[in-house]
């Protein structure tokens, strides 16, 4: 925790100035519908059922009216207890009717504001904050999330956050010129109805039709009907290639028409801004809308990422390598799918270097890495067909050893796309096939190392060169990098850190190879 | 690194190998005509166990080195697959120690040192107790005396 007092050295001391706001304050009375609207869709149709299957019994009503109340006073007694405010130098928030929980975050930790508005929340006029520090994200928590205040006290709560996170000095300018008058931001990319062509490449039709054909048959269930189990023994008890084929077709044909609108949804309307307060501001979405914004300063690369189809129209998208942003939908994009030249100008523009660190020359990995990688891919359907040849029926074998040489292409492909490079300022690595990522990592941000060497890749002389840092995954690899490259990229990437080490472990490597 | 170390990761493979072999064993004896399979599979549990719990040992203890330096922590670690760690002092988090139930028979510690990465921590195993605390009070303070939120 820090008080206001405490400025980094060589900057002149804060001017002293009171925040208008120190009070305690509720979320908004409207959250006590909107929450059960968002969270509650599913709990709507048992009460809808309970109503209109009846001739109107009086128990029926009783029953839904009751739901209906419980479900309110849930609502109620969750807005009743949640209380934050923001004093000086931190956020407190109060929550928690049976478990209380009290989360105090310091402001000067606070890197990342999300505003997420479901359709919901749209209807009246709500937000949900999410405030992210540089603590790394636990999988299941919320972090510190205000849902839902209105969304001109969400815009006041992002501008409030994120001025104090630049300079104490900026801070106070900005106190001056009252959020209202919303200061000049400048456009960096904003969407393109041209790159509608890459919906279709992104495969999130399927996906969209995964999630819709869950939530179907898990209605279906309900009503005692199973589908996909009918389906799937329909399939298999009239095997033909046929009606495999005709399948599939459909399939993609539907995942190609879902894919179109569903990139409408998630990115109509994206604006990529820096803000004068020194933040970068992602804006998106067509029903749920999102706003999230990263601190400048604390950006510590890009990831250009090419899923397969989409690097073959010659489309990428870009995410931010940043601390404070949680996981869930993609909270870190900066650009959706796009062409690649998009993707390494909004990267030279985020970044503010002349050209993009992605575009450098990578070094490739040596021809063992091919090996390594193509018998890495190979080997688990070579496992499978030799199981099902041995357990199954005689017709299921040739199936995994039809895909054994995709899976080589594959694993070939995977060895074209690793590589690393170095510039002043960035450790650039790429990895993968099926959804290619070429990672800038600031090398300032990397704060260790963790190198690895299987039994396998010591026989060939490999290591996999792990470079962990405070932001996005924690961990970027440099995969199968000869050895003595590998560890002059490291030493060179981060002087003084491997050097003490590093001639004990060569005399060692030495030793090793000789004996 | 304590030279117990070798009777503690022996200790920890033998109890790996008998809570997979006993199950197999009574299961073998109490069945009346145990399949073939499962002679098989019992036997060659006790052979892959008695094989790693003699050689993985003292090959890891082949392996193991750490070290400090006023600017960084090292490991090594591993013994088919190897791993080394580095972590920077002045990007240190948090150190602590911890004894499992084997360590404390043995008199031992593992020195752990988180930074603010999710997938670095720096494990030190095998320690002595008053190694292990004279590490940590050591490396506490060259981490208190380095300036910045480490991340």
């Amino acid at each position: 925790m820090s008080t206001p007092s405490e400025v980094p050295a060589g900057l002149p001391a804060a001017p002293e100035f009171v925040e208008p706001l120190q009070e305690w304050h509720r979320l908004h009375v409207r959250m006590l519908v909107v929450r059960p609207l968002n969270e509650g869709l599913a709990m709507l149709v048992p009460i809808l059922i309970l109503l209109f299957t009846g001739n109107g019994e009086k128990w029926r009503l009783i029953a839904s009216g009751a739901t209906a109340a419980a479900i309110l006073g849930f609502s109620y007694l969750i807005w009743r207890t949640t209380r934050y405010r923001i004093t000086d130098d931190q956020v407190e928030l109060h929550t928690g009717l049976l478990t209380r929980k009290q989360l105090a975050v310091p402001r000067d930790r606070i890197r990342t504001v999300d505003l997420t508005s479901k359709p919901g929340h749209r209807i009246f006029g709500l937000s949900a904050v999410r405030i992210g520090t540089g603590q790394q994200d636990v999988p299941g928590t919320d972090g510190l999330t205000l849902d839902a205040v209105t969304k001109q006290e969400a815009e006041r709560l992002r501008l409030l956050l994120l001025q104090k996170g630049v300079t104490p000095k900026a801070a106070a300018e900005g106190e001056h010129a009252e959020p209202v008058a919303v200061p000049e931001s400048e456009v960096i990319s904003q969407l393109d109805l041209k790159w509608l062509k890459f919906a279709p490449l992104s495969l999130s039709g399927l996906v969209a039709i995964g999630a819709v054909f869950g939530v179907l048959s898990n209605y279906a269930d309900d009503l005692g009907l199973h589908p996909v189990q009918d389906l799937w023994e329909w399939l298999f008890g009239n095997p033909s290639l046929a009606l495999f084929a005709g399948f599939l077709i459909v399939l993609a044909v539907v995942g190609l028409v879902l894919s179109i609108p569903l990139y409408i949804l998630q990115f109509w309307n994206y604006r990529l801004t820096r803000e004068p307060d020194g933040t970068l501001r992602v804006q998106r979405g067509l029903l749920t809308t999102r706003s999230v914004s990263v601190e400048e300063q604390r950006l510590r690369g890009v990831d250009i990422q090419e899923p397969l189809l989409v690097r073959a129209g010659k489309g990428a998208k870009l995410a931010a390598v940043t601390t404070g942003l949680g996981s869930k939908g993609e909270s870190n994009l900066l650009l959706p799918p796009a062409p690649l030249s998009v993707a390494h100008q909004v990267s030279r523009d985020v970044l503010k270097v002349g050209s993009d660190p992605t575009t450098l020359r990578l070094r490739k990995h040596p021809f063992a890495a091919l090996r390594r990688s193509v018998f890495r891919h190979v080997l688990p359907w070579a496992v499978i067909a030799a199981g099902l040849a041995l357990w199954a029926p005689s017709w299921a074998w040739p199936i995994p050893v039809a895909i054994i040489p995709f899976a080589a292409l594959v694993g070939w492909d995977n060895y074209r796309s690793l590589g690393n490079a170095l510039d002043e300022r960035y450790l650039v690595t790429r990895n993968n096939s099926l959804v290619r990522s070429t990672v800038a990592l600031q090398r300032t941000g990397i704060i260790g190392w963790r190198i690895q060497r299987s039994f396998f890749q010591r026989r060939s002389g490999l290591m996999t060169i792990g470079a962990t840092t405070a932001a996005g995954a924690g961990i970027y690899h440099v995969t199968d990098v000869g050895e003595s490259h590998g560890l002059a990229l490291a030493d060179e990437a981060v002087p003084d850190l491997l050097r003490p080490f590093l001639i004990d472990s060569t005399v060692d490597g030495q030793a090793e190879r000789n004996a | 690194m304590s030279p117990k170390s070798v009777l503690l990761w022996t200790m920890q493979a033998a109890l790996f190998w008998l809570v997979l072999f006993v199950p197999q064993l009574v299961v073998f004896l109490l069945v009346d005509e145990p399949p073939t399979w499962e002679l098989v599979l019992l036997i060659a549990t006790l052979v892959v166990g008695i094989v790693h719990t003699a050689v993985e040992p003292s090959w890891r203890y082949r392996v193991h080195r750490w070290e400090t330096t006023p600017d960084a922590v090292y490991t090594l670690s591993g013994w088919l697959s190897q791993e080394w760690r580095v972590a920077p002092v002045s990007r240190i988090q948090t150190i602590d120690t911890k004894r499992g139930p084997f360590q404390q028979m043995l008199g031992l510690s593992t020195v752990t040192v988180t930074t603010a990465s999710a997938a670095g921590p720096v494990e030190i195993e095998g320690l002595e107790h008053e190694v292990a605390q004279r590490l940590v009070v050591e490396l506490t303070n060259t981490t208190q005396a380095t300036p910045g939120d480490a991340t």
